[in-house]
């Protein structure tokens, strides 16, 4: 092989490995924001898929159990956040703080309780580990990719897809119409969970092979910003977590990559790579790329009218 | 009776989490009943773990009171973290630059600052950097949120991810002397040392750090108190968070106002450095905080965004934090993340019970 080809190559790779959790959470970041309801959970849903795949990974020596397990864990602590926000009416983003001190605490709490080890779970031995094909992209990243077309199809093409943007652009409108808005909202807050955690469990079960407290490390938080980054939309949420897939990669390739520094002469400081997809989003917000185009009724609880 | 009123729900809450955490505790298998007492053992049982627990509480009662001035205009600040980290870096680069600073680069000594300010004007000099920079870093998302009507919650998240990945940047590159492994600047200038509480009241014990930043806290609560019901400004920063179409139709510019609170609210979140960087670092250290920012937003939410409430509520969670240290070490299974499963509780159970409260 080409020698220059050989750090591009590594880069590609490496963006797919860390867009993967990235795209899971952002898709079902989409679900509940077109739903209505604003999820800074995201961050500990993939922590609750993160630990529950860990776990049951290790204990039954089956990853794909342990997937499945881990986003049914998320979609429980998204119930839990969905009858915060929607049965109680609680502030969205209040209650999404405490989701993710939540699930900060009590994974690390649980495996220090279980595993005498304090803060992560045991190793899985690597054939227990979630596949790889073509070389090195894990069967997760995959899926990832496979779910951008499906989301596209159930959110434009279907009836549930109709009502779901329905119900976060006018609820009020889409109650009239017969639609159960606070019904769509708890499906659309339960799918983000199991999504979410979905990428968390392949932050556990394929890229590493353990749980460690906190092991998202904000990743919950870049796929918000490629979730407004793209309007919540599907496609370009595929494609702004690629990007942000390619930044990191390059971040975490800056030192030491001879190429890199003879790009931009000198050694590059892995903190402006770094902090790109944060003020990305806030150029973004601001409306200097197009307008935001938010759900409309994103954030606003429903009550319906006596 | 108003004050009955205003505290019911904040003790639903507490009590709720000590329930919800109790049984967790005893799910895992220790004796929830013996765990709590470490809390109040460790925290009040002696005159060492009250200074201590007063210690903890000083950040988060600024943090606090950030937090709820914000959301007296009806924001909801979650970066006082971002802010309360440039804030740190900025009055150690002051403490630095302007406080004489000679650093021991392998062996040889360099003259890292510009001059050497007496105690008299070095202080105030730090301490208004704390605050100018806390609170310009503060009014960035209340000037996008006037300007362009972008959300203040995605701009605070954002901009903490910001505000840690520059200050790191400027510190592993410019302000850390080199060869040292940690990630944090060069000691501050003796003459910015603020005192220790322990100078002015002999009965704190020397080992504690507690220092007069804690007082300067306490002043705090007073003065946002005043701001708030006392002035016109506060009048018209609440009557925007109660209603901002009514407050523009009275003639009150709902942007103005937006702009403020979220400047004050950073100005407040950047005292931290007071105590943490004059007072008991002496330099700026990267992750210094304890999620102090976050755990505001706790704090405000429990003190129902009055000063009072956040003075309290900062000290219960003090208690908490401190009370952590100790159940790593004196019980079989629980450790410390038992911190934030409490929070995370009472954060859930107020923001849920809110409705009820009105």
């Amino acid at each position: 092989m080409e020698d220059y080809l050989v750090p591009v190559l590594i880069i590609v790779y490496s963006a797919i490995r860390v867009a993967t959790p990235m795209i899971f959470a952002a898709l079902g970041g989409l679900f509940s924001e077109r739903s209505g309801v604003i999820n800074i959970a995201l961050e500990g849903l993939m922590l609750a898929g993160a630990f529950t795949a860990a776990v049951v990974t290790y204990e039954l020596s089956n990853p794909y159990l342990g997937f499945l397990s881990g986003m049914i864990a998320g979609g429980l602590v998204a119930a839990l956040f969905a009858v915060a926000v929607i049965g109680f009416e609680a502030d969205q983003v209040v209650a999404g703080v405490g989701i993710n001190f939540l699930m900060l605490g009590l994974p690390a709490l649980l495996s220090g309780a279980i595993y005498d080890a304090s803060g992560s779970t045991e190793q899985i031995a690597k054939e227990f580990l979630l596949p790889n094909y073509f070389n090195r992209i894990s069967i997760a990243s995959i899926l990832a990719f496979l779910l951008v077309p499906v989301v596209f199809y159930v959110l434009y093409k279907t009836p549930f897809g109709l009502r779901l943007r329905a119900v976060g652009e006018n609820p009020g409108a889409a109650d009239s119409a017969g639609i159960k808005v606070r019904a769509m909202r708890y499906t659309g807050v339960i799918m983000s969970g199991v999504l979410a955690a979905a990428g968390g469990a392949y932050l556990s079960i394929g890229q590493s092979s353990f749980f460690t407290r906190g092991m998202s490390a904000g990743k919950g938080f870049i796929a918000l910003a490629a979730l407004i980054l793209a309007k919540w939309r599907p496609v370009p949420v595929l494609l702004a977590c690629l990007f942000f897939g390619v930044t990191e990669a390059l971040a975490i390739q800056a030192q030491g990559a001879d190429f890199l520094k003879n790009l931009f002469g000198g050694d590059v400081p892995v903190q402006f790579i770094e902090i790109i997809p944060y003020v990305l989003t806030i150029i973004v917000l601001a409306g200097f790329i197009g307008a935001s185009n938010a759900p409309k009724a994103l954030g606003i609880p429903y009550r319906k009218e006596k | 009776m108003k004050l009955f009123r205003e505290a019911f729900f904040p003790m639903v809450a507490v009590i709720a989490a000590f329930a919800i955490g109790g049984i967790i505790i005893a799910i895992i298998g220790d004796n929830p009943f013996a765990a709590f007492w470490i809390f109040l053992e460790s925290s009040f049982g002696s005159l060492k773990g009250i200074t201590e627990t007063l210690f903890y509480a000083t950040p988060l009662i600024f943090t606090g009171l950030a937090v709820a001035v914000a959301f007296r205009c009806g924001l909801l600040n979650i970066g006082a973290e971002g802010q309360l980290y440039v804030a740190a870096f900025a009055t150690a680069w002051v403490g630095i630059k302007f406080g004489g600073t000679v650093v021991n680069v392998f062996g040889e000594q360099q003259d890292w600052s510009w001059v050497s300010l007496p105690a008299l004007l070095l202080i105030p000099l730090c301490i208004a950097t704390a605050i100018i920079v806390g609170g310009l870093w503060g009014a960035i998302p209340g000037f996008l949120k006037a300007r362009f009507g972008s959300h203040e919650v995605i701009n605070t998240i954002m901009l903490n991810f910001v505000a840690i990945g520059l200050v790191s940047y400027f510190t592993q590159y410019f302000y850390k002397i080199p060869g040292d492994p940690i990630l944090q600047t060069a000691p501050i200038g003796e003459a910015a040392h603020i005192p220790q509480l322990n100078q002015l009241l002999p009965f704190v014990p020397e080992t504690v750090a507690l220092n007069i930043s804690f007082l300067v806290a306490i002043v705090m609560c007073v003065l946002v108190y005043i701001f708030l019901w006392k002035t016109k400004w506060g009048y018209e920063l609440r009557a925007v968070g109660e209603n901002p179409d009514a407050a523009e139709y009275g003639g009150i510019s709902a942007k103005k106002q937006i702009v403020i609170a979220m400047t004050i609210s950073g100005a407040l979140a950047g005292m931290v450095a007071i105590g943490e960087v004059l007072g008991y670092r002496h330099n700026y250290y990267h992750g210094f905080s304890g999620s102090w920012g976050f755990f505001g937003i706790a704090v405000a939410l429990l003190g129902r965004n009055h000063p009072l409430g956040v003075f309290i509520a900062a000290v219960f969670f003090a208690m908490i934090i401190r009370g952590g240290l100790f159940i790593d070490i004196d019980t079989k299974y629980i450790t410390k993340d038992l911190v934030e499963v409490l929070q995370a509780v009472i954060i859930l159970f107020v923001a849920s019970l809110q409705r009820f409260s009105k």
